[in-house]
C-alpha cells in the first residue's frame, strides 16, 4: 500500500489553481495563434490577437487571465493501492479555499442557487473521483467559467437520432450561444451511458489535451467533421462573424441502453485553463 | 478608431455605428446580476439610485482582487444578456452605454433605438489586458456583494466594439451572415 499525506493533496491542488488561472496552457495558446494566423474576417483576427496579447500578459505578470476564475473542477484518479487518513474532499476544498483567498481570484459560489449568498472562498468544489488498480495518484483541476459553462445542454436523444441527430443538436448548441461562451470554443462532447453519465462524459472530454485525439475510431471521425461544420457557421471569434469559431472538438463515449442515445454537450471558452499532476 | 468621453454626450452616442471600435475614458460604474436587481428594486420602490447614471456608462464586469500595487483585478467582460430585464428602468435614469459580452433579447435592442443608447463588447476573456488601462477603482456600494459590488472606475482607452447601434444595427448579425456556410 501506498501512503498519500492530505496535506500533499491540499497544498498542490492550491499551486494548481492559482498556476491555472494564470498561465493558458501553451498548447492552448499555440492552437489560439494558428487560429489568429487562419482567421479570415480582419475584425476577427484582430480579437484573436488581442487574446494572446491577454495571455501572455497573465503568464508575464501573474494575473489571472480571466476575471471569471470558475467553479473549481477537481477530478481524483486514485489507485486502490493507495491509502490516506481523513476526508479527501474536505483536503481538496482547503487546497480550493487557500488558491482563491490567497490568490486574488474571484469567488464565484454561493451557498444555495435560490438565495444565493457567496461563500467567500470559491468552496465547495466540484470533485469526480475515479477509483483504478495501481499505486497511482492523479489530480486534474479545471476551473470552469460560467458563461461557456451556462451555454452546455444535454439531451435525450433516440437511436433513430443516430450521428445525425447528434450533429444537429451541437451545431444548434454553438450556434444558439453565439457569442456568449467566448468563442473560439472548445466543445466537449458526451454519448451514450444516462443521463447523468454523458454530462460527465462530457466534462471529462474536456479535460482532455487540446491537440489529442480520441482512441475511439467514431468519435474520433465525429470530432473532425464537427470541427470543420462548427467552423461554418459563420460565429468567429466573440460572436463578430468569422471562420474560427472552434478550437477543438472532443468526443468522449460509453456504452449505453438500447432505447437511449443521450448526448451532453459541454462548452469551454477559448481561456481552456486546466492543470494535471501525479503525486 | 473613435474617442469616447463619459459622461457621454448625447449625439457621440447617436452617431455610433455597429462595427465601429472605440476608446472609451472617464467614468464607468460596474454591475452585474446582484446589483442590477438592487438598483432596479430602489426604482421600483420610488427611491434614488446611489449613482449617477445620467449620460453614464455600466460595463457589466466582477473582477478579481486587486493585487498589491495594482488598480482593480482582472476584469473582463460577463455576458450581457442576463442583465436584459433590468435594462428599461436603467435607461429611465439616462443610462446611455452598456459594455459586456454576447448576443441580448430583441426587447433590448428595441430599447436602445427608444432610449438613443448603444451597446459595446469589450474583448471576453482579456481581462488581464482590460485592468491596465482602469487607472482607479473604488466600492461604491454594496459591498457586501463582493465582486458584484458596484465599483466606480477611471479608465483610460478602454478598447470597446459598437455590437448594437441606436439605429437597429446589430454586428452579431452582420458579421455572421458574412461568414455562416452551414
Amino acid at each position: 500500500m501506498r501512503k498519500i499525506e492530505l496535506a500533499d493533496v491540499t497544498a498542490k491542488i492550491k499551486d494548481m489553481f492559482i498556476d491555472a488561472c494564470e498561465c493558458i496552457p501553451e498548447n492552448v495558446l499555440n492552437t489560439i495563434k494558428q487560429a489568429a494566423a487562419e482567421e479570415q474576417s480582419p475584425l476577427g483576427r484582430e480579437v484573436l490577437g488581442k487574446i494572446v496579447e491577454n495571455d501572455l500578459l497573465a503568464a508575464d505578470k501573474h494575473l489571472p487571465l480571466c476575471q471569471d476564475t470558475g467553479v473549481a473542477v477537481v477530478m481524483l484518479t486514485i489507485g486502490s493501492e493507495v491509502v490516506f487518513e481523513g476526508d479527501i474532499y474536505q483536503a481538496v476544498n482547503e487546497g480550493v479555499r487557500q488558491a482563491y483567498t490567497q490568490g486574488y481570484l474571484r469567488k464565484s459560489v454561493v451557498r444555495h442557487p435560490l438565495d444565493r449568498v457567496n461563500t467567500k472562498d470559491n468552496t465547495p468544489a466540484i470533485v469526480h473521483i475515479k477509483v483504478v488498480p495501481g499505486d497511482t495518484f492523479r489530480i486534474d483541476v479545471a476551473p470552469k467559467g460560467g458563461g461557456s459553462e451556462n451555454m452546455s445542454t444535454v439531451k435525450m436523444l433516440i437511436p433513430a437520432d443516430g450521428e445525425a441527430g447528434i450533429k444537429k443538436l451541437v451545431l444548434d448548441t454553438v450556434f444558439n450561444a453565439g457569442g456568449k461562451p467566448c468563442p473560439p470554443v472548445i466543445v466537449g462532447i458526451g454519448i451514450g451511458g444516462n443521463f447523468e453519465k454523458c454530462a460527465l462524459l462530457a466534462k471529462e472530454a474536456l479535460f482532455r489535451e487540446i491537440d489529442d485525439h480520441s482512441s475511439d475510431p467514431i468519435a474520433r471521425r465525429l470530432e473532425d467533421e464537427l470541427l470543420e461544420e462548427i467552423n461554418k457557421l459563420g460565429i468567429g471569434p466573440m460572436g463578430f462573424g468569422g471562420t474560427r469559431t472552434c478550437l477543438a472538438v472532443k468526443v468522449n463515449v460509453y456504452p449505453c441502453h438500447i432505447a437511449s442515445l443521450p448526448v451532453a454537450i459541454n462548452v469551454q471558452c477559448h481561456a481552456a485553463r486546466h492543470k494535471s499532476c501525479t503525486l | 478608431m473613435i474617442k469616447l468621453t463619459s459622461p457621454v454626450d448625447d449625439e457621440a452616442v447617436r452617431s455610433l455605428r455597429a462595427g465601429d471600435t472605440v476608446l472609451i475614458s472617464g467614468v464607468v460604474y460596474t454591475g452585474r446580476d446582484a446589483a442590477h436587481k438592487r438598483l432596479c428594486d430602489l426604482l421600483a420602490n420610488g427611491e434614488n439610485l446611489p449613482i449617477d447614471l445620467n449620460h453614464g456608462i455600466i460595463y457589466y464586469v466582477g473582477p478579481t482582487p486587486a493585487k498589491p500595487g495594482r488598480a482593480i483585478g482582472s476584469a473582463g467582460p460577463t455576458s450581457s444578456y442576463r442583465m436584459d430585464p433590468y435594462a428599461e428602468p436603467l435607461l429611465q435614469q439616462g443610462l446611455k452605454v452598456m459594455i459586456g459580452k454576447g448576443s441580448r433579447s430583441p426587447e433590448f435592442k428595441q430599447l436602445l433605438q427608444k432610449y438613443g443608447a448603444v451597446y459595446l463588447s469589450a474583448i471576453g476573456g482579456a481581462a488581464a489586458s482590460i485592468s491596465e488601462c482602469v487607472r482607479k477603482c473604488e466600492v461604491v456600494t454594496y459591498e457586501d456583494l463582493g465582486a458584484e459590488a458596484i465599483h466606480r472606475l477611471e479608465v483610460h482607452n478602454f478598447f470597446a466594439i459598437v455590437t448594437y447601434d441606436s439605429v437597429g444595427n446589430d454586428l452579431f448579425e452582420q458579421g455572421i451572415a458574412k461568414y455562416k456556410k452551414i
